[in-house]
């Protein structure tokens, strides 16, 4: 049997993407969450402020290195994997990459080495500026690269001539009919990770008795973004789903499983969809709830995949199940807050070791939710790579063979492995050694930048230890 | 259409032409620290030569990115043929910049496995440099294309030229990383760093004496370029410019002067660079697509432009402030450890 090239570069790609969305899933988060600590530090002058953003810069460092490298990796795909796309989509969604790189990759590169290194060599203000400019810098890469990809699932704007895209209205691209409900889901997905993970960290600090009031300030200005955000991100979940509904039907008839067009259709909790016989298994249903979700009326109309030609239609269980994980940990996520805040209002949040524990648990929730809702959204837009207009089988390139494309996955495979690997055990090592230890003993500062590198530590609240 | 079309072309070209040229600069003077890395005298040496770069190594590779995507944006054509023809020298080199860029942070974290993150830097950095030549190489060479795509075999890319451009932009990026490290440290380690580049000059000078020997005789178009009359007569200030250049870059680097061995370096790599675009000019898939035929739409052009305008100049502005913030020389300090 010979490798076939289509197949294994889609693997690939799933690979170098699924890997690398982890690490903005946090960084896009913690360095708004830096900002905030750094800003709070300079208003408040309190130094425990100063010591949990010293903290979690640290380990935004080793994310954010992680990010990077494996972020330029993900261009260079679209070239040597997917030439075709290239040449068909590159007149629209060239420049919305490109723009990524100039409004977002520059500014971030920049001042994240004042924010890591140059807390001595700069005013306090301008280091609260530079924090601010990572956050801003990871936000302007969520835009554009999310108008690319929105794009490429809600086209808008373009014409097709000749099996290539041109473009026609800049703004109808990039706000393109699926942008919106996609950017702001996904970037309050990232927060909520980062939240979440702050959360962890914080109750698994409180735990060890040790830096108790480090501790509390993670878990409760977390538990304070996550008490808005949760709930906000259900409302726009629900919308991202509508707008799924208009423009993508046979993507939203996959998540759901839903084969027949029926009116007041109920929600299938659980079924096992048989994409061959065009039926589900041991389905679990609710009634009347299926419309009442998908279009907020009883009796509303839900297209089935039986309107779609079969070879248009997603693998259906994937995109089934990869929903019913994100909205699980979604439900899962509201409870552990709820919980939170009620165990707050009465005083004993920080005493409940049970609850602690539980929210140490649910470090990965953002994670899990952040893949399945990416394995949702991109498995559901199969066949397309361009939906509707170009197939994922057009989009590859066709000098590859397939042993090749076997060899270049391998090699990422294993490259991936070590590095996750490795730097998953760095940043829990730099957890368990606490905010404390990044104040050890540093040298006095004098004059002009001395080693970085090895001074990473000394991140020291100014006038701190000698 | 078209006259639009050749106007945005022309400035594009610049832009990413440019951009590339700032690219090999950036990540070549840090490419070649790492390069220069393993045959440092020491471990402190080693801390100090990373120290150098650390702060600004990232924002180096950003050019890297800004090239691949600007020419995705502006020239897309010519992106889906080259890439894929150069699919396991790309590979390599990103795998390569993977291990080499994490190991700022890694070796620092676990001092236990330090070795092995130094090797991973160093290692790294020598492959990544070599896959980049050898991209360069089979750009030169050029490649087999029907229609718009790209026909030839994976392997294409690889031949004694290409192999040769590899090796040769080792001695180069090397030659740039000594060039920053003597501005970065001073004492014992500048001094070794002025002897380690005067080492890479003597084979930058064998690589391009190759380069300007080889390319002619493998391309006709590039001998034509290069001797036809009266060509020869306006292009020829730029062998002995770039000849009296290396004699002024072996005098510098001989002398006291800190910042003249990295700048005298950058008009080396210019000159070379400029070399390759007259070769090659108006090429942008070599001998197959000029410029104008890759170019993507005039208002794809246009939209990407007038961001750009904006942004480069802004872009630089922060990016020079952040060098400046790590201005001066990287020190050893006394009592830690």
């Amino acid at each position: 049997m010979r490798p076939d090239p289509l197949i294994l570069s889609r693997i690939q790609f799933a690979w170098v993407i699924a890997w690398h969305i982890l690490l903005p899933a946090f960084t896009v988060g913690a360095a708004s969450y830096i900002a905030v600590l750094e800003g709070l530090h300079l208003a408040t002058g309190r130094e425990v402020y100063l010591r949990v953003s010293n903290f979690w810069i640290r380990i935004f460092a080793v994310a954010f290195g992680m990010g990077v490298v494996t972020g330029v990796v993900m261009p260079f795909q679209f070239g040597t994997n997917w030439s075709r796309l290239s040449d068909a989509a590159g007149n629209v969604i060239g420049p919305l990459l490109a723009y990524e790189g100039l409004f977002a990759f520059f500014l971030e590169a920049a001042f994240l080495g004042v924010l890591l290194f140059g807390r001595k060599l700069v005013p306090a203000w301008a280091h609260f500026i530079a924090a601010l400019m990572v956050a801003l810098g990871t936000l302007f890469s969520s835009f554009w690269i999310l108008a690319a990809n929105s794009w490429m699932q809600t086209p808008a704007g373009y014409a097709f001539v000749d099996g290539r895209f041109y473009p026609h209205d800049w703004l109808q691209i990039i706000f393109n009919p699926s942008f919106p409900y996609r950017f702001a889901h996904t970037v309050t997905g990232f927060y909520v990770t980062a939240g979440f993970v702050v959360l962890g960290v914080g109750a698994y600090t409180i735990r060890r008795r040790r830096f108790l009031d480090e501790g509390r300030v993670m878990v409760t200005t977390a538990l304070s973004l996550l008490a808005v955000l949760v709930p906000v991100q259900l409302i726009i979940g629900d919308r991202h789903g509508l707008n799924t509904r208009d423009y993508q039907p046979a993507k939203l008839a996959a998540i759901e499983a839903r084969w027949e067009t029926a009116s007041s259709v109920p929600l299938t909790l659980f079924a096992i969809p048989n994409q061959v016989a065009e039926t589900n298994r041991y389905a679990l249903e609710v009634p009347y709830l299926g419309s009442l979700i998908l279009t907020h009326s009883l009796d509303g109309t839900v297209h089935g995949l039986k309107e779609f030609p079969s070879d248009q239609r997603a693998p259906v269980a994937i995109v089934f199940f990869a929903f019913r994980i994100m909205v699980g940990v979604g439900l899962l996520m509201l409870a552990l807050v709820a919980v939170g805040w009620v165990l707050r209002r009465r005083g004993r949040l920080f005493e409940s070791d049970w609850y602690l524990r539980a929210c140490q648990l649910a470090l990965p929730l953002g994670f899990i939710a952040v893949l399945a809702g990416w394995t949702t959204t991109e498995v559901g837009r199969q066949p397309w790579t361009v939906y509707g207009l170009l197939r994922t089988a057009d989009s590859v390139t066709p000098s590859l063979a397939g042993h090749e494309v076997l060899l270049s996955l391998l090699f990422y495979a294993a490259a991936y492995l070590v590095i996750y690997s490795t730097g998953f055990l760095y940043m829990l090592r730099l957890v368990r050694k606490g905010p404390h230890e990044s104040l050890a003993p540093a040298p006095v500062a004098a004059g002009r930048p001395e080693s970085p590198v090895r001074h990473l530590p000394s991140l020291q609240p100014p006038g701190g230890l000698p | 259409m078209t006259e639009h079309a050749i106007s945005f072309v022309g400035i594009w070209t610049v832009i990413i032409g440019a951009g590339v040229f700032f690219y090999v600069l950036l990540d070549g003077f840090d490419l070649g620290i790492g390069i220069l890395h393993g045959f440092a005298p020491d471990g402190g040496d080693r801390d100090l030569m990373m120290d150098s770069i650390a702060p600004v190594w990232d924002g180096n590779e950003t050019w890297l990115v800004f090239g691949g995507l600007a020419l995705l944006a502006a020239f897309p054509l010519a992106f889906a043929i080259i890439m894929p023809a150069v699919y396991f020298p790309i590979l390599v080199m990103l795998v390569a910049l993977v291990f080499r860029g994490v190991a700022f942070e890694f070796r620092f974290e676990d001092p236990g496995r330090r070795a092995f993150w130094d090797r991973a830097f160093h290692y790294g950095s020598i492959v990544a440099t070599f896959a980049q030549g050898l991209v360069l190489g089979a750009f030169i060479q050029g490649f087999q294309v029907e229609g718009r795509q790209f026909t030839g075999g994976s392997l294409d890319f690889l031949t004694p030229f290409s192999v040769m451009i590899g090796i040769a932009l080792l001695f180069g990026y090397a030659l740039l990383g000594a060039g920053w490290l003597i501005i970065k440290t001073d004492g014992a380690l500048q001094d070794w760093a002025r002897r380690k580049g005067r080492f890479c000059l003597l084979a930058v000078l064998i690589a391009i004496v190759m380069v300007y020997l080889w390319t002619p005789l493998m391309e006709h178009a590039v001998a034509d370029r290069w001797f036809s009359w009266p060509n020869i007569l306006f292009l020829s200030p730029v062998p002995l410019a770039t000849v009296a250049v290396w004699m002024w870059e072996w005098r510098v680097l001989g002398g006291s002067a800190d910042a003249a061995p990295f700048a005298v370096a950058i008009l080396l790599f210019l000159l070379s660079y400029l070399g390759i675009a007259i070769s090659l000019w108006p090429m942008v898939v070599p001998y197959r697509f000029t410029l104008w035929e890759a170019a993507s739409s005039p208002s794809t052009q246009a939209f990407l432009l007038v961001g750009t305008l904006f942004l480069l100049p802004v872009i630089l502005m922060y990016t020079g402030w952040s060098y400046w913030v790590f201005r001066g020389k990287v020190r050893r300090d006394i009592g830690y450890h």
